[in-house]
C-alpha cells in the first residue's frame, strides 16, 4: 500500500514538475496574470481609492465579493468546529487538583468539592499537571499587550503597508491563544468567553456585509464604498478608503474570534474546561 | 531575486516536507510543518510578494502549528506507520 501511494506521489509530482516548463517566467511582463487587468488596478488604484497598498484595495474594494465569502468560510470554519468538537457532559471521572498557592503543594480531589475553594488559596490546575512556571507566565504577561497592539497596528495601517484584516485578526487570535498557553485555559476562557467569541465571530461577517448593504441603501451597488461618502461627510475617494477599513475591522474581529473559538474546542475535547 | 537564496530555501523546503512525512513523532512533524511554512514565507518575501509572506507566517507558521500541537495534545503522539 504505501509503494503503492509513493508510486502515486512520485507520478503526480513528475507530471506537476514537467508542467512548471510551461509557465511564463517569474516576473514575466507578457504573462497572462500582468495582462489584462492588473494593470488599470496597479495604475488607477491610488487615484480611485486612495489606498497606497494595490494588494488591500484589490481585496477589499475591487474583488470585495471574494473577501466577504472568504470572511464567511473562516466563520464557517468555526461553527463547524463548534458543532463537530463542543461536547456538554462533564468528564467520566471528575478529579480536580489544586494547587495550595502559599506552599505549592498539589491537592487532588477525586469527588469535585461543593464550592471552589478560594484561588487565592487553593488555585485549580489541570489534571495533566505542568509546573508552575513564574517566568513564562510574567514574560507572557508583560508581551501580550504589545503583541495586541501590534495586531491592531496591522489592521488599521494594512492601508499603507504589508497586512490587514486577516493577518491582523490571527496576531490578535494568537495573543489570546498565549494567554491560554501561559496560564490555563480558564483564564483565557474567563478574559473572553465562548458566547463572546460566536458572537464576535458572526459580528464580524455582519460588519463586511453590513457595510455592503449600507452602500446599497444609499443608492450605490452592493460593496461600492463610494456611495458611503454623503454619510461619513468626505469626498467619494476617501469614502472608499474609509469603507475599505470598515470591512477590514469586520475581517479582523471574525478571523481572531474563530481562532480562538477553534484553539479552544481543540485543546480540551471542546469542553472548556482544562486544556494545553 | 537572487538564486542562491532561492535554490537553498527551496532545498529546504522539500527536506522539511519529507521529514514531516518520515517521522514517526507527530509533535516533530508538527513543529516541521511551522518550519516549512516559514520557508514558504522567506521564498515569498525574496519575490516580492510581502502580503502573502505576512498571511503565511502568522496563519501558516503561528496559528497552525499550534492548532496542530493542541490536536496532537489530545490524540497520540506516536505515528501508526
Amino acid at each position: 500500500m504505501k509503494a503503492l501511494a509513493l508510486a502515486i506521489v512520485v507520478l503526480v509530482g513528475g507530471l506537476l514538475i514537467s508542467a512548471t516548463v510551461d509557465f511564463p517566467d517569474w516576473g514575466d511582463p507578457a504573462s497572462p496574470a500582468a495582462l489584462h487587468v492588473s494593470p488599470r488596478y496597479i495604475e488607477k488604484s491610488l487615484e480611485e481609492t486612495s489606498v497606497p497598498n494595490v494588494v488591500t484595495s484589490v481585496l477589499a474594494d475591487y474583488r470585495g465579493f471574494d473577501t466577504m465569502f472568504e470572511t464567511t468560510v473562516v466563520f464557517t470554519a468555526g461553527v463547524a468546529c463548534f458543532l463537530l468538537l463542543r461536547r456538554r457532559e462533564p468528564r467520566p471521572e471528575p478529579t480536580r487538583v489544586y494547587r495550595h498557592q502559599a506552599t505549592g503543594v498539589i491537592v487532588e480531589m477525586s469527588q469535585p468539592p461543593e464550592s471552589e475553594p478560594a484561588p487565592e488559596v487553593f488555585q485549580r490546575i489541570d489534571d495533566d499537571w505542568t509546573p508552575h512556571d513564574l517566568i513564562v507566565m510574567n514574560v507572557c504577561r508583560l508581551l501580550i499587550p504589545f503583541i495586541q497592539l501590534f495586531g491592531l497596528y496591522v489592521i488599521a495601517h494594512g492601508h499603507h503597508s504589508p497586512g490587514g484584516g486577516f493577518q491582523g485578526g490571527v496576531i490578535l487570535g494568537a495573543s489570546v491563544i498565549l494567554i491560554a498557553l501561559s496560564w490555563d485555559l480558564r483564564t483565557a476562557e474567563m478574559r473572553l468567553h465562548e458566547v463572546t467569541t460566536g458572537l464576535m465571530s458572526a459580528i464580524g461577517v455582519f460588519i463586511y456585509a453590513g457595510v455592503g448593504a449600507l452602500a446599497l441603501a444609499l443608492g450605490g451597488n452592493f460593496l461600492d464604498y463610494a456611495a458611503l461618502a454623503p454619510l461619513l461627510r468626505v469626498d467619494p475617494i476617501a469614502a472608499r478608503s474609509l469603507g475599505i477599513f470598515f470591512v477590514e475591522v469586520g475581517v479582523g474581529l471574525a478571523v481572531m474570534a474563530t481562532m480562538v473559538f477553534i484553539y479552544k474546542n481543540l485543546a480540551s475535547e471542546g469542553r472548556l474546561d482544562q486544556g494545553l | 531575486m537572487i538564486w542562491q537564496i532561492d535554490l537553498a530555501v527551496l532545498i529546504l523546503v522539500v527536506v522539511c516536507a519529507v521529514g514531516a512525512l518520515a517521522v514517526k513523532d507527530l509533535m516533530s512533524a508538527a513543529i516541521l510543518f511551522g518550519a516549512y511554512s516559514f520557508l514558504m514565507c522567506i521564498l515569498w518575501a525574496v519575490m516580492g510578494a510581502v502580503d502573502v509572506a505576512f498571511t503565511e507566517a502568522s496563519v501558516g507558521a503561528g496559528v497552525s502549528t499550534v492548532f496542530f500541537v493542541a490536536a496532537v495534545f489530545r490524540t497520540s503522539r506516536r505515528s501508526k506507520d
